[in-house]
Parts: C-alpha cells; structure tokens; sequence
C-alpha cells in the first residue's frame, strides 16, 4: 500500500509541470493515520512471505513423493499450474468484447486443456499402479 | 457474490487441497485420493473465481471451458504411456503461453484486474510482476514448444550447436531485461513488446543446443519455470493461491531436474550449456577397435536355462525395452517364472526412461506390479545376492567403468550395479554404443552372456522355453 501511494504521489510528481506538494503531503498524511493504526505492510511483502514459505513446503512436500511417481507428479504439476486460470478468466471477464477480453478467452481455452489433460491424464497412470495379487 | 474475504478463504482451502494432492503421490496407494482432492481444489477455486463480479462473460467462457475441456480429455484417454515426455512438454507450453497472454491482457486492460492506478495506468510495483510474469511466461512457452519438437521427433534430435552461441544468447537477455526496465520506467508499448519478442526467441535459442538425451532435466526445468510464471502471475494479480501453487509447483520441478542431473552425474549448468551428445559419431570409432573383444553368447534357450534354475533374477529394463514395445511380452515371461517360484525384482535407474519415473509408469501400464519394482538406492545391495541379472534394452546405467575407471567420461555417474550378479544376461541387438557413446565393460566380462535379439522376441522365446 505504501510503496503503490509513494509511486502514485511520485506519478503525479512527474507528471505536472508544478510539483504537487499538497497531493504528497495528503497521501503522506494518509499513510500516517493508516500507520498509528496498524503497522500497515505493503501487499507486496505479504505476497512474497506468502511464497517463500509456499516454495519451502513443496520442497517438504515434493522430497517425499516416490520415485516411482516422479511422471504423475509432473503431469499433475502441470494440471496445477493452469491455476492461471483465475487470471484468465478475469480477463476474459468483461462483457465487452475487446481485444484484452478476446486474449483472456484463448488463455481460457489453454489453462482448461492442461486442468483436464494434466489431471485426467494422471488419474489414468495412477489407476496403473496395482500392488501384487 | 462471496464477500472478498469468502474469497480469500476459499483460496486457501483451494492452495490447502493441492498441497495434500501432492502429499498424496508419496505412496501409489495414497496417490489416486490426492488426485481427487487436488481436482476438487481446482474446481472450488476456478467455480469461486466465476461467481465473481468482475466475470460477466458467461457463454464465451464457457464455450472456452468446454473446448479446452474436449481437447484436453481427448489427449489425455488416447496418448501412449511412451509419448508422455512429449505431452508434459507440449501442456508446459501451454501454461506458458497462457501466461503471455494473461499478462498481455492485463497490460492492455488493468481496470479488469482492478490493477490499476488513478490514469487507468500501471503502478510501478505491477510493471515489475508483469515484466516477470511475461518474459517467464514467454521462455517457457517456446522452450517447451522445442522441447516438444526434439521428443516427438518432428526436429532433430541432435544439439544445434553454433559459434558465438553463449554470447548471442547473453546479448539478447540483455536487451531482454533492458526493454523491461525501460517498460517499468514509462510503461509504453515498445519495450514491451520487444521484451516479449525477445524472450520468445531466447526460449527457442536455449533450447537448440541440448541434445535428446538431456530431454529428461530439460521437461523437469520447464516444469519448474511453468510454475515460476504461474506465481509471476500471481504477484501481478496479487492473488495468494496463484502464487502457492506457483511456487509448489517451481519447487518440483527444481527438485526433479536436481535428481536427474545428479543421476547423469552432470552439473545444470553443464546441461544447459548443451552440446551434450553430439560426440557419440567421434567416439564410436573408438568402438570399432574393442569391438574385437571376445564376447559370450547365447540363444534364447540359453536364458531360459540360466534363470530357471535362479533363485533371484533381478531385471534392469531401459528404455530400449519400450522402444521395441516389448514391455508385455516381458511380464508374460516373469509371470511364467512367478509360477516356477524364481524370485523376480525389477531395479530401476532414475534415467531409465525419457522422463523421471517413466519407466515405472511404462512398467505398470504392462500390469507389473509396483511392489517388485525398485529404486537404483533400494536394489543395488541386493545384487551381490541375485543368482541372474537380466539386462533388457539399457546400456550406459550399468557401465561398471563408472565406478572403476577415471577416465571414463561418465566416470562418477550412479549405476545399477549388475555385475556383482552371479550371472548376467544382456538382451540386446547389437554390440552398438549408448547414448553417452560408449562401451560397455559388462558386455566383455566372464560372467555375462550376450543375447543378441530384438528385445520382445527375445523375451517370447524365453517364454516359450520356460514352459
């Protein structure tokens, strides 16, 4: 939050041929009632702890995957990264037709080909698997 | 229309529930749950992303959906177990390019993503994401797509190697990450796409140089960086569950490359310098010379005696056995010998196959039961017990020189140590070099017998001498 104000006021800065002091000093103003509440953090860094502890609990989770399943695991890595598709179908989220709606919709498309493809197509290795009769 | 916070939560439970998907692949038995929950977590949180304002485009996206739906499905029931490599390839290809065109989309329109700052524009913070999610996106998108190429067959299988190579490749990620910078400094159209034009050809151009049989740490890399530009994504759309599944998905790939890399006993730096393979015509003449060796060998009611009077037959199968498709034909000689009582284990090297684990899945797909079939770091003690090691269709991951001589260039290499076997039986066509275009010790020792036969015949005659 702060870094994106910082950068707004910074815009604006850039911007007019005048320095808008009164713009600063109100997002600067902004910001320090924000802060007597709560130490606010910026999204940003919330995002980034977020992932380094999501990259060390696949490293956890991913060592303790057989080797005999190293293949299914790739196929279903692959159905997981689709998960773009939320940003894809935000994209294409807008009625309007326009070209941003129209790429949105192709990357629809391609995220649904993994998702179905990637987990079907391990659901059919793994029903492989059968212990010794 | 969930609150944002409902949101947010059924995010988490989605990033929960593929976390246990894969928590689930430690065991087969556990593995087909873990799919089905990893199932459900996508579809909470594609259904919780739909109901959202901001989605509107209802009949579109569902014709989308469903396309995308039939096409995957379709890939999915009728793709041979062999073509896998070549599949997770191509489907990388696809989160890539996705990612391009999400971020595309989201650089053309950032009110959609409710990105945007008071002029409709982008805040510094959202250019650097976009820059990182599009050139990863990108990279991933025609690596993946060359990498498809190489194993499907369609292009040369051989390096690409060419003068100034390294240097090309490190001008254009210069003025790669240049144009991005200029891009996060005034946000206008040119930089961008030069950024992107750029990082499309740097995919192709890393990839060239890496010969076939480095395909294995190569599709495990692409995995890892398909996940790298989901979480890119992420950060630009500031959505947490993105960015797990991004990372988790990062991370194993990493891990895999890393194992495969350490099996070959190559460095990634070293693969990804590439040129790798390109050597095996100079050395085979070197071939030419031992070729002179004296060899045993044996027909196939030879093996047949030899095993049938084991105790223990270890088998070590390579990928050899799958290109002669002759994994059936095999599990019907080891049920014949399961019936005569012979003990029968399969050992399996981590580069076995085209991919990491493709053997076992080749093996299974044959009905072979998981149970039998062991890691190169569970079996190789097990073979100074075994009464008869079966080789079939793989060469360089039991060269004993490997370990004896330091002169060897795969000298260092882990390998499945066969000739501490009491007898060994090679099922081969011919005498002919692997991959790493070398010789192979075990073929010349007392105690190996050389069966030269296609690898299916080979297994049916033993069959039918058993019986």
């Amino acid at each position: 939050m702060r870094q994106r104000r910082i950068s707004q006021a910074a815009d604006v800065a850039e911007g007019g041929n005048t320095v808008n002091t009164a713009a600063i000093t109100q997002v600067a103003n902004e910001h320090a009632a924000q802060a007597a509440h709560v130490s606010a953090v910026d999204p940003f860094v919330f995002s980034f702890t977020v992932f380094v502890l999501a990259i060390i609990v696949g490293y956890h989770v991913v060592w303790t995957v057989t080797p005999a399943l190293h293949t299914p695991l790739m196929s279903v890595t692959n159905a997981i990264s689709s998960i773009i598709i939320v940003g894809a179908l935000l994209a294409a989220g807008p009625v309007e037709m326009t070209l941003a709606t129209v790429l949105g919709l192709i990357a629809v498309g391609l995220a649904a080909v993994n998702i179905f493809g990637g987990f079907m197509v391990t659901q059919r290795m793994l029903a492989m698997f059968k212990k010794r009769k | 229309m969930l609150s944002v916070n409902m949101v947010a939560m059924a995010y988490l439970l989605a990033s929960v529930l593929i976390i246990f998907a894969l928590k689930g692949l430690a065991s087969p038995e556990t593995a087909r749950r873990g799919n089905a929950l990893g199932m459900l977590g996508m579809g909470i949180a594609a259904l919780v992303t739909l109901q959202m304002d901001a989605v509107q485009n209802y009949a579109w996206i569902v014709a989308a959906i469903a396309i995308g739906a039939l096409l995957g499905g379709t890939v999915a029931r009728k793709v041979p177990m062999t073509h896998m490599p070549q599949t997770v390839a191509f489907m990388h290809s696809l989160v890539g390019l996705a990612a391009v065109l999400i971020a595309v989309s989201a650089f053309i329109d950032p009110v959609a993503y409710g990105i945007a700052n008071a002029e409709g524009g982008l805040y510094m913070a959202s250019r650097i994401e976009l820059f990182l999610g599009t050139f990863i996106g990108a990279i991933t998108f025609t690596a993946s797509l060359i990498a498809f190429g190489k194993l499907q067959g369609v292009l040369p299988g051989k390096p690409l190697v060419f003068g100034a190579q390294h240097l090309l490749n490190l001008v254009l990620g210069i003025v790669m990450v240049g144009a991005g910078i200029i891009f996060c400094m005034n946000e206008a159209t040119l930089p961008f796409t030069m950024m992107l034009g750029v990082a499309l050809v740097l995919g192709v151009l890393l990839i060239v140089p890496i010969g076939g049989a480095d395909m294995p740490v190569i599709v495990s890399m692409l995995n890892s960086y398909s996940g790298w530009a989901a979480a890119g994504i992420g950060f630009t759309l500031g959505n947490n569950m993105l960015i797990v599944a991004g990372a988790l998905v990062g991370s194993s790939g990493a891990i895999l490359s890393y194992i495969m890399c350490k099996a070959m006993n190559r460095s990634l730096i070293n693969v990804l310098l590439g040129g790798f393979g390109g050597d095996a015509v100079a050395a085979s003449s070197t071939v030419g010379q031992v070729a002179d060796r004296p060899v045993k060998s044996g027909a196939a009611e030879d093996a047949a005696f030899l095993i049938s009077n084991a105790r223990s037959v270890v088998i070590v199968p390579g990928y050899g056995l799958a290109v002669a498709r002759a994994q059936h034909a095999l599990k019907e000689m080891v049920d014949e010998l399961l019936e005569q009582g012979v003990q029968v284990k399969f050992a399996i090297h981590p580069v076995a196959g085209r991919m990491p684990g493709h053997m076992n899945v080749l093996l299974a797909e044959a009905d072979v039961p998981y149970d039998i079939v062991f890691e190169m770091d569970k079996i190789n003690s097990e073979f100074a017990d075994t009464d008869v090691a079966l080789v079939i269709g793989a060469n360089d991951v039991t060269n004993p020189s490997a370990k004896t001589d330091p002169s060897s260039p795969i000298y260092g290499m882990p390998i499945l140590e066969v000739s501490k076997a009491e007898h060994v039986i090679v099922i081969k066509r011919s005498l002919s070099p692997g991959y790493a275009g070398l010789d192979n010790d075990l073929f010349y020792m007392d105690k190996t017998m050389m069966l030269f036969s296609d690898a299916k015949q080979a297994c049916e005659s033993i069959k039918q001498a058993l019986h």
